[in-house]
């Protein structure tokens, strides 16, 4: 007879194993969705800039898109890092067990729940028309303006992993600095940002991954130009934004080739979540 | 309170109705009047939150760290009201040892030692910076044991060695006094009686105060003793006469063992 305790054991490991071949089903169909293209263009389907859907005249090449991640991230990056950093700075240390840190903070993870198609919307209708304002471009569609948009949305990210990082820093350790004579700055200098600073690496990559699949927003802003960017301000379109874009009119090798663009983009950002996670696994040790 | 045959000429510190309270209203301890003695090692004993560490913590104004807290009363140092100093003066010359060693996990043993002066800004000569390590780690017999590691972890040595590290990095200043909050109740017996000989051979150069739950160490290092009970300072003397006779019926309780 089974004892209760075996089937509950039995029933948790069934429904784990339903992730197990969820993750190995997507792969699975990723991968063989993007046979097509890789064996008609080779490995040079990754580095080739051509995209011409018209038949007979078919070439694929998914360099745009990836140019035009990387581009609207690291931008989105360089843009969150000194707002995050002091934001959580702010949270963690200088106000850590104050009101004002706690409504901020709890501010922050109010936008980290923000669905990105109201990102999308107020990029759309708010940020764009101030761009074009600015006189940056003339409809303000664009990398610039994803890039911002980006931004926005994952600064309470890192900023809210970072300051957690940063509230962990231990008491005895500020204690010894401050037992030396150093000011509050000099204990965050010399004392937090050092210990920290793994975490903090870890929770910028984790964000950036983030920011390299985001899709919905960027599909509203970037102006879906298949093409490698020229600059800041000119159009272009992202892996993410790509599909989302193309998906509902392709077949074929077109299909083949979208399909193939979300495997890489899968492969990617598994890369740098996990190494993220790496990180902070260690670092909690 | 009962202070006996204590006549200490020129103390280097003082306490005068010295109180503190973690929230404003109750008092941690309690008007706290105290001298302490040149070149010996006082011993603050007393069991768990009587208040001998927040004693400690007072002489080095800890607790300006923590805007809650309330201290009342005033401390001198060599004569001089330590509100009247800075942060960075006083503590440069009040050096303090905490319960659990603390060297700086992402220095080095020797950026350890030196961190005092780095953390302030100061710059040195390397020649200097060299000589300073050396004394430090001499004066707590690490030297040896360190000298071709110097490039090291300070994490990476052993419970005992990283306090004798800590006392080294609060000796780097030359400092009139070293507070130390039970340095050893972390470590082994081996690394205590270290740390206890080290003491013995610091008190020549250091005014040393010494907080601790051990009577026994108080017993064995000490010159003055303080036995403290709900914030109070309830018997204050030279630690001989105080276990071999105390006058206030509460130390001779805790020293007996009834209770603590």
């Amino acid at each position: 007879m089974m004892t209760s305790e075996k089937i509950t054991k039995r029933l948790l490991f069934a429904a784990s194993l339903i992730i197990v071949f969820v993750t190995a089903g997507i792969i699975f169909s990723l991968v063989g969705g993007a046979i097509p293209v890789f064996s008609e263009f080779g490995i040079s389907f990754i580095f080739s800039s051509d995209w011409n859907p018209s038949e007979g005249k078919e070439e694929y090449g998914a360099l745009p898109f990836i140019a035009g991640t990387i581009i609207t991230s690291v931008l989105a990056l360089v843009i969150c890092l000194p707002l995050a950093f002091s934001t959580s700075l702010f949270i963690g240390e200088y106000f850590h067990d104050k009101k004002v840190a706690k409504i901020i903070g709890t501010l922050v993870d109010l936008l980290a729940g923000v669905p990105s198609i109201v990102y999308g919307l107020w990029g759309f209708y708010v940020l764009r028309p101030f761009i074009v304002d600015l006189g940056l471009s003339s409809q303000g569609f664009g990398i610039f303006t994803s890039g911002l948009i980006l931004a926005i949305m994952i600064i309470p990210y890192a900023t809210s992993i970072t300051a957690e990082i940063i509230a962990l820093t231990p008491n005895d350790l500020k204690e010894a600095a401050y037992s030396l004579g150093a000011t509050r700055f000099e204990v965050v200098l010399y004392v937090i940002i050092p210990s920290a600073r793994s975490g903090i690496v870890a929770s910028f990559i984790l964000a950036f991954g983030r920011a390299l699949g985001e899709t919905m927003a960027i599909t509203m802003l970037i102006g879906n130009t298949n093409k490698i960017p020229n600059g800041l301000f000119d159009t272009g379109n992202t892996m993410a934004s790509v599909i989302a874009n193309q998906f509902g009119e392709a077949d074929g090798l077109k299909l083949s080739a979208l399909i193939a663009i979300g495997l890489l983009l899968f492969v990617i950002t598994g890369i740098i979540n996990g190494a993220g996670k790496l990180i902070i696994k260690k670092l909690s040790k | 309170m009962s202070i006996i045959n204590l006549n200490i000429k020129n103390p280097v510190l003082s306490l005068k109705d010295l109180s503190v309270s973690y929230d404003g209203e109750k008092l941690a301890i309690k008007k706290i009047n105290a001298e302490i003695k040149k070149n010996s090692i006082t011993a603050i004993m007393g069991p768990s939150g009587c208040g001998k560490s927040t004693l400690l913590r007072a002489l080095n104004r800890m607790h300006d760290l923590y805007p809650d807290i309330v201290t009342t009363g005033s401390v001198f140092l060599n004569g001089i009201d330590v509100v009247e100093m800075s942060n960075i003066d006083l503590r440069r010359k009040v050096g303090m040892v905490f319960q659990r060693p603390n060297p700086f996990p992402t220095m080095s043993i020797y950026d350890n030692v030196i961190a005092g002066y780095k953390l302030n800004g100061m710059k040195q000569k390397k020649s200097e910076r060299d000589e300073i390590v050396e004394k430090s780690l001499r004066d707590v017999t690490l030297w040896n044991e360190v000298k071709d590691s110097l490039q090291k972890k300070g994490t990476f040595l052993s419970g005992g060695q990283q306090q004798r590290l800590c006392i080294a990095r609060a000796l780097a200043f030359q400092p009139s006094v070293i507070l130390l909050d039970e340095p050893t109740s972390a470590l082994d017996p081996i690394a205590t009686a270290k740390v206890e000989e080290l003491l013995l051979n610091l008190k020549k150069k250091y005014t040393i105060v010494l907080v601790t739950h051990n009577m026994a160490q108080a017993a064995r290092v000490s010159n003055q003793s303080m036995f403290m009970y709900l914030g109070e300072l309830v018997e204050y003397g030279k630690t001989k006469e105080m276990f071999t006779n105390p006058t206030d019926k509460k130390t001779e309780e805790y020293l007996t063992g009834k209770f603590g």
